[in-house]
């Protein structure tokens, strides 16, 4: 008991130092003394939870059937597109109904080599040796493409990759936030902003998928057929995005969203809010040819299958520059633009939970948290002191050295305080003087039996760890399996159990024993008033 | 200095003496606690059914009435509207809508825009939405939480002491997380995840006291081979008690100022700590130790092999 070597006295006091070296700065974070904390210390920081910041949490789920009907969209742009590189294949009545894509080769003799070709653009996919696509002749003219299991599973995971890419960059498009924006579980991606002042401009930012597409209107359609829904072959009927009826466009894109290279939002002549696009090489290429051979006629901007505008094409665009109006407000524009520079989305997102909470009520969470904080240690800690006198006060020393290690150590890992994570700190205080009480009450016990002091204690403590050892054990049974299950606050409170049950450990079982070896050493004590 | 002694230095309480009492007892309100929550039901919030809850804070107090009739006026379903921590304060609380999440969406920006729009100046402090398929996949993790708590903790009393000391804490278990769900039903006190972090705490702490006098047993069992198993548990508890009540009483002054004065998002879990602890206490006196009575506990349950043949060889027939 007595042989404490001095070595052991310094690995606890520098335990100890670099703790509560490490907590200072997330103490004194966002007073004045913060920047004069040395730089050359520890910066490590606990960060707050949205709970406690302000902030949105935001879980989007992926409309998989929109997932599947991009895809499909996707494909017959990319098989027309070969088709009709030399030699050209004509074909007919292509149909994505039932979630195929088929289509009629006219000249029968060109089915062999049709679908040699659409073979060669389905991807084998990586060791399984299968492909995304099956590809099938039905009815000796018909050619079937279908997707297949794995290749569409392949295809959500990619779009997920893509999606949070996008969702990152509409939210921050500097990329300077602190944002948190990660896919979970396969079809979902969980954003987390802190201090948002208007989260439903941010769930409108994030939602909207942004497929711009340019179109030529075609003018040969019946105006009474097109308000039915009718649309001639190779065109398509879609709604205006102001509810003013129907138009058909070819089903042919002149130039896409995917060749944009910027969109910044600006005013058009008149002073109203528009949208000024860059296409890239490609894209202003394109642009340039449509336009240069479809001088005087009508094209549609098309944004999510809805028209917003379809102007006429006065003179070749060949700068690459095109401007998009629309109804816009200047903050509709804005955002607009903010979603087309950050690309569109492959797959529609669905909010499925929100939480905010407001700047104002996470600063009174902290500010009832700390005071309730402070007032259970000090009443803990005269109950302990007047239970158990001197023993009381080095459990009190310890109780103290084990707030500022708990908070050290969340600091060294970065983690996170959130609400339910004070209570787990209070808790913990409240508990932790329960190894204390645990070593003291048997030190008691084993005087009462007549055991000399020193006995008395060296027993104390070495008996009663068996039950510190396995009380804690439970906790850490529960709170591991609450970090696992548990969402963001309940696993910050999960955490500070976790770190909390082994630094009281540490702090109750062996710093206290180095505390009375000590004074056992230096007072020599005849008798123990505990 | 005097130092305080909350229990006297010899005690010799007979509690075992009650155990058939308490059993009984124990027994019924458990059996009422669980039929009870299963008759009223639980309070549960959107966490767990969908839905939408608002936390706004008006600039002067607010008449519920008109407040109830202004949010019924956006026909968004049944809304619950209570005081929330203050009489400026209050929780606007929406059903599901039909018509999935982006109903759910839209109902969201109606509440925000009517409180915006008529009450200027007022804070929304909070919105939480979550849809049908949030809230059950929380609903089933939240209960295989609580059910692999309680087995993992049960498994490793058995793994560290004996079976019959595992069943007792899986009991001790079972009916200090039914008596806490019995407090939630007859108060109404809101259900959230926060509650379910609460629950699961309360399964680590409320085995704390068990696994204590389980340790004093096991170490008494081993010392007093001779000693009857009612009067050594008996012992145990005596020789435990100052303990218990020491921490228990550290643990619930702490919780007590959290209740008392901490935020009230965090009441429900503060007060089903509370509570538990105080369940937990009782529970690991009249049903983790008698349930080693019934179950046959010996002392030589913990005796190796071995020491049990050379018990017998040593004591000739």
């Amino acid at each position: 008991m007595l042989e404490f070597p001095r070595w052991k006295v310094w690995l606890i006091a520098i335990v100890i130092a670099i703790g509560i070296l490490l907590s200072i700065p997330s103490l004194i974070a966002g007073t004045p003394m913060a920047s004069s904390w040395p730089k050359w210390l520890p910066q490590y920081r606990i960060s707050l939870g949205l709970d406690l910041a302000g902030g949105s949490h935001l879980l989007l789920e992926a409309d998989q059937r929109d997932a599947l009907k991009q895809r499909l969209q996707a494909k017959e742009d990319e098989v027309s597109t070969e088709l009709r590189r030399d030699p050209r294949i004509d074909v007919g009545d292509i149909s994505t109904a039932g979630g195929r894509l088929s289509f009629l080769v006219r000249d029968p003799t060109q089915v062999d080599a049709a679908v040699e070709r659409m073979r060669k653009l389905a991807q084998p996919l990586a060791l399984t040796g299968n492909r995304d696509w099956d590809v099938q002749v039905v009815d000796s003219t018909r050619i079937v493409l279908t997707p297949t299991q794995d290749g569409t599973v392949r295809a959500l995971k990619d779009a997920m990759g893509v999606a949070r890419d996008v969702v990152r960059r509409r939210i921050d498009p500097g990329g300077t936030k602190e944002i948190t924006v990660i896919t979970e579980g396969g079809n979902r991606i969980l954003v987390q902003v802190p201090g948002v002042e208007d989260p439903e401009a941010l769930k409108k930012l994030i939602g909207q998928t942004a497929r711009l597409e340019f179109k030529l209107v075609d003018l040969s359609a019946n105006q009474a057929d097109v308000q039915a829904g009718r649309a001639p072959p190779g065109s398509q009927v879609l709604p205006m995005a102001d509810g003013s009826g129907f138009m058909a466009v070819k089903r042919r894109v002149m130039v896409s969203g995917d060749q944009l290279t910027d969109a910044q939002q600006s005013y058009d002549q008149d002073g109203r809010p528009d949208i000024n696009i860059k296409f890239n090489t490609t894209g202003a290429r394109r642009f340039a040819r449509t336009t240069q051979e479809n001088v005087g006629k009508p094209f549609a901007i098309i944004l999510d299958d809805k028209i917003l505008s379809a102007p006429n094409i006065n003179e070749p665009i060949l700068g690459g520059n095109a401007q998009i109006s629309g109804n816009f407000t200047v903050q509709s524009a804005h955002d607009l633009a903010v979603s087309l520079a950050s690309g569109k989305l492959p797959v529609k997102l669905n909010v499925i939970e929100e939480r905010t909470v407001g700047p104002d009520l996470g600063k009174d969470s902290i500010h009832k948290g700390v005071i309730a904080s402070v007032i259970a240690i000090g009443l803990v800690m005269i109950f302990m002191l007047v239970t158990y006198g001197r023993f009381g006060v080095y459990a009190n020393i310890a109780l103290i050295v084990n707030a500022f290690l708990i908070l050290g150590i969340m600091a060294m890992f970065n983690a996170t305080l959130t609400l339910p994570g004070i209570a787990g700190f209070i808790l913990t205080i409240g508990a932790a003087v329960d190894a204390n009480v645990l070593i003291n009450e048997r030190i008691r016990e084993e005087i009462r039996r007549g055991r000399r002091l020193i006995d008395a204690v060296e027993t104390g403590y070495h008996e009663a760890f068996r039950a510190i050892f396995d009380a804690n054990v439970t906790h850490v049974i529960s709170a591991s399996i609450m970090a696992y299950f548990g969402s963001g606050p309940v696993r910050g409170f999960a955490v500070v159990l976790l770190i909390g049950v082994v630094t009281s450990v540490f702090t109750a079982v062996y710093f206290t024993r180095m505390l009375v070896a000590l004074w056992i050493r230096r007072a020599r004590p005849r008798a123990l008033h505990i | 200095m005097k130092l305080l002694k909350l229990v006297p230095d010899h005690t010799n309480i007979d509690f075992m003496r009650w155990r058939n009492i308490a059993l009984v007892l124990s027994l019924i309100a458990t059996v009422a606690s669980l039929a009870f929550t299963a008759y009223r039901g639980l309070n549960l919030g959107v966490d767990f059914v969908g839905g939408q809850l608002v936390r706004v804070t008006f600039t002067q107090p607010v008449d519920v009435e008109k407040l109830r009739v202004q949010v019924d006026s956006l026909h968004l379903g049944e809304a619950s509207i209570q005081e929330f921590g203050g009489p400026k304060t209050f929780q606007i609380r929406l059903p599901k809508p039909e018509g999935g999440d982006a109903a759910a969406n839209v109902a969201t920006a109606k509440v925000r825009q009517l409180i915006t729009s008529d009450y200027p100046g007022a804070r929304i402090d909070s919105v939480d939405t979550v849809s049908g398929k949030v809230s059950g996949e929380l609903a089933e993790d939240s209960a295989k939480a609580i059910v692999f708590a309680m087995v993992g903790i049960a498994l490793y009393i058995w793994f560290r002491f004996e079976w019959q000391f595992g069943v007792g804490a899986l009991l001790t278990l079972a009916h200090d997380i039914a008596m806490t769900l019995g407090f939630f039903a007859f108060t109404r006190l809101q259900v959230d995840l926060n509650v379910v972090a609460a629950f699961l705490t309360i399964v680590g702490y409320s085995l704390n006291d068990t696994v204590v006098i389980y340790d004093r047993i096991r170490e008494n069992l081993r010392k007093y081979r001779k000693m009857g198993i009612l009067s050594l548990i008996n012992l145990s508890l005596n020789e435990t008690l100052a303990r218990t009540v020491v921490t228990s009483l550290t643990v619930l002054i702490a919780l007590g100022v959290l209740m008392l004065i901490g935020p009230e998002v965090i009441f429900g879990l503060a007060i089903a700590i509370f509570l538990g602890v105080l369940i937990g206490t009782y529970s690991s006196i009249y049903i983790s130790a008698p349930v080693l009575v019934w179950l046959g506990v010996q002392p030589d349950s913990f005796l190796k092999a071995d020491d049990k043949e050379e018990e017998a060889e040593a004591q000739p027939a």
